[in-house]
């Protein structure tokens, strides 16, 4: 009786001596700056978790090796709300009030907007990884996410080579929908489709209401050869759908080609209203590669028992059911792993050492190989996937690495 | 009657405003960082933010509280004082932008230079905004000219109660919706960001912050000078008057719709103010600003505050963004949870908000004061039990 009483006074000791070698490590503080509620918070809260399975990924392997030390990633994650001030706000509490070394968030384009001077001002580091209009170049941010050049353009060349002749350009009012347009519409031109045949509309964030949308789109396409891109944001998408699906149309007489719906969005969509329906991400979590089947594998394995290995935080407010991986959370990903790499680089976490040590550092991904480019912008493979009523795409056809370009301009004259 | 405010009254006011106006500033200006009372520049900018939503809430509490005229639009004034001034500080940005164009950058790639050519872009009513003294008269006329059209035509109808606060709620939401089209210049949903200078001082220069900072004090004590000012006059009991009963009122002779019409204007500019503070603070201004669950956010604040009193609104609504700022941080899972419950408790356990606490110790104290009073007579006194509901 005894004997085990002390055995488990000293294996409790060992614990707690282990515990404290643990906190005794060095930590890096590391920014999440994603919405946990609002209108936001059904496709932000993804990325806090992903962003939490990565640095957890990182810790268990020894953590970021800088000057012959081992720094654990410390979270420090914060709710943003959906509000843009707030965002301003949040982010300058991370620089100024914890110090963290980066900070990986934003969804929305006003988000980043909103945030973007405090990132200048006090010269910190933000990883933004969701598909975006461009139109901007921040010496203090790093866009891992899909230019229009990565997602829109290629989705619109593949609609061409199908044979589609009508494009009705559908999209919440937002930045994101109208530069990414107003660029379609350019490049459509220029491929000879007349403006008779493009029609454009946007509805706010929120909408619910898409009877009157839909019957003109079953207008639009009643002549068939007419397809829909999407650039719908949020949970406005589900309103749409249903009224897509109740007024007869399908992805047979006019296919949709989503930019903002990923795995991620069809938890809380009904995926079968959507079968057919086209998206193209530069990720999809049905890409089959041994890095793949590794990210899936274990993000599902780390979902069910989240932690952060080796240091002081608890992960809380994590929905176990039914999660997938998708373009934004990989990407997410990679933001942490090239910013890691590039501290090892450096040899430090500080900001300007790190910036420079970021270009041209290139990481094994799901997809293939990426590589950060001096514009801030990835080189990553784009693919266009179908969508399955399981909710998943099935890839039918990859379109190769396309090099990120933020500023219109400068593609649209390429071609 | 001649000195409208009591010498305790005084005091106090003047302690609070020293602290808020004078110690605060001074901890942030002259205090090394390093010491333990330094007070940071984020956080005396984050109280600034708080200060100009003080003074929104006054604004709401001047309709609500003292007229009974309960708006769900008045972020729509706030948000149109911001844009005023939002606009001047665009068009300072000058060449600093990302295109370094003389325009604002969401002219640049909305292809403005080609919707007006002969301004080289920037539309016409942009142009006088270039001047500071333009914008900052903008921001009481424009928001003063909105409350005026609408309040004269919703209260020449006769639209009272829960009618007018729907109808405000729709006239901010028809605004957000059309301040959100790009078209209507105003940079569509990301509205107006990335200000570089004020009156030729760099916005984020901390003694330029110091200074709006201050300015928003200053401004809340005028706002909460002026309200108090204003509930001793006889213009002040009209306007209770027609809080309790506006039809004793309107029978008496006074016309109502006038006295409503010139509180709701003076609330409309009290929220611009508040706004134009705001802008240059937070470095954005946006539609969702104007979104009606905003304004909602400004009467919870009063209510938790404690309406029908002037210090209610603006403990309101400095402790309620308090908590939020600091929960969001802390619970950044939990806090919805948090500031909900608490609002159910406020609304079920204390019906006078914050302010009300003081009274509501009083009652307690009071009724169980008489309890045992109560079980000694055994014979029950009529008139009794009916004493504490005289509130």
């Amino acid at each position: 009786m005894k004997s085990t009483l002390v055995s488990n006074l000293l294996c409790g000791a060992a614990a707690a001596a282990l515990s404290f070698s643990a906190m005794a490590a060095d930590t890096v503080k590391v920014g999440v700056l994603h919405s946990l509620s609002g209108t936001m918070a059904i496709s932000e809260t993804s990325l806090k978790d992903v962003l939490l399975f990565t640095f957890d990924e990182i810790n268990k392997a020894g953590g970021i090796k800088v000057g012959g030390k081992k720094v654990l990633i410390e979270p420090v994650v914060v709710d943003p709300a959906s509000n843009w001030p707030l965002f301003a706000e949040k982010a300058e509490q991370l620089l100024v009030k914890d110090k963290v070394s980066v900070v990986f968030g934003c969804w929305t384009s006003v988000s980043r907007k909103s945030c973007l001077p405090v990132f200048e001002r006090n010269n910190g580091l933000l990883f933004y990884p969701v598909q975006y209009e461009g139109e901007e170049l921040s010496k203090n941010i790093f866009y891992t996410a899909e230019a229009v050049n990565q997602q829109a353009v290629p989705a619109v060349d593949y609609m061409l080579g199908e044979g589609k002749k009508k494009f009705f350009l559908l999209g919440s009012d937002y930045v994101y929908p109208r530069t990414t347009n107003k660029i379609l519409k350019q490049y459509l031109k220029s491929k000879g489709i007349p403006d008779s045949d493009i029609e454009e509309i946007y509805t706010p964030f929120g909408h619910t209401d898409y009877q009157t949308i839909v019957a003109s789109v079953k207008k639009f396409a009643a002549g068939g050869k007419a397809c829909i891109i999407s650039t719908l944001n949020g949970d406005t998408n589900v309103p749409f759908f249903k009224e897509f699906a109740n007024a007869g149309l399908t992805s047979e007489n006019c296919p949709v080609v989503s930019f903002s719906i990923s795995e991620d969005e069809f938890r809380g969509l009904p995926a079968k209203q959507l079968v057919g329906h086209l998206g193209c991400w530069t990720y999809f979590m049905s890409i089959k590669s041994p890095e793949n089947t590794k990210f899936v594998g274990d993000f599902m394995k780390w979902i069910k028992a989240p932690v952060v290995t080796g240091v002081d935080y608890k992960v809380t407010g994590i929905d176990a059911k039914g999660r997938v991986t998708c373009s934004p959370m990989n990407l997410s990903r990679i933001g942490v792993y090239l910013w890691k790499q590039a501290v090892e680089k450096a040899g430090t976490f500080e900001v300007d050492a790190v910036r420079t040590a970021l270009i041209g550092q290139k990481f094994k991904a799901p997809t293939g190989e990426v590589t950060m480019q001096e514009n801030h912008h990835l080189i990553n493979p784009v693919f266009i996937g179908e969508t399955l009523a399981t909710g998943q795409f099935k890839i039918i056809k990859s379109l190769g690495a396309v090099a990120g370009e933020p500023f219109s301009e400068k593609f649209l004259t390429k071609k | 009657m001649k000195s409208p405010f009591p010498k305790r009254e005084l005091c106090f006011i003047a302690v609070i405003a020293a602290l808020v106006l004078v110690v605060v500033p001074c901890l942030n200006a002259f205090v090394p960082s390093t010491s333990a009372l330094h007070v940071s520049t984020f956080t005396m900018s984050v109280y600034g933010k708080y200060l100009t939503y003080a003074v929104l809430a006054m604004g709401v509490n001047l309709l609500w509280g003292y007229t009974g005229i309960l708006s769900l639009g008045q972020c729509l004034f706030f948000s149109l004082g911001g844009y005023c001034l939002g606009m001047n500080l665009m068009l300072m940005i000058g060449k600093l932008g990302q295109y370094k164009a003389d325009i604002p950058d969401f002219m640049v790639f909305l292809e403005f230079p080609k919707r007006f050519p002969e301004t080289g872009g920037l539309p016409p009513h942009w142009i006088p905004f270039k001047h500071f003294w333009f914008a900052a008269l903008m921001v009481v006329v424009v928001p003063a000219v909105v409350a005026y059209i609408f309040g004269w035509l919703a209260f020449r109808s006769r639209i009272k109660g829960v009618y007018f606060s729907i109808l405000s709620q729709a006239l901010t939401y028809a605004a957000t919706l059309m301040f959100f089209r790009n078209d209507f210049t105003f940079g569509g949903n990301n509205g107006l960001t990335d200000f570089k200078f004020i009156l030729g001082f760099d916005v984020n220069h901390p003694a330029t912050k110091r200074t709006l900072y201050v300015a928003s004090g200053v401004l809340l004590l005028l706002v909460y000078l002026f309200c108090r000012w204003l509930n001793t006059t006889k213009f002040g009991l009209i306007q209770r008057a027609i809080r309790d009963s506006e039809n004793r009122v309107l029978f008496s002779g006074y016309a109502t719709a006038h006295f409503k019409l010139f509180v709701f204007v003076v609330a409309g500019v009290i929220a611009a103010l508040g706004g134009a503070l705001f802008v240059p603070q937070v470095g954005i201004i946006n539609p969702s600003e104007m979104a009606p669950d905003k304004s909602l956010e400004a009467v919870v604040w009063c209510a938790v505050g404690g309406r029908q009193s002037l210090i209610g609104p603006i403990l309101g609504a400095i402790s309620i963004n308090s908590l939020k700022s600091y929960a969001t941080h802390a619970f950044a899972e939990q806090w919805p949870y948090i500031l909900g419950l608490l609002f159910i408790f406020v609304t079920l356990f204390m019906p006078k908000g914050i302010v009300g606490i003081p009274e509501q110790f009083r009652e307690l104290k009071a009724r169980l004061n008489r309890k045992p009073k109560d079980e000694t007579t055994t014979a029950p006194v009529p008139v009794e039990p009916a004493k504490p509901k005289v509130s």
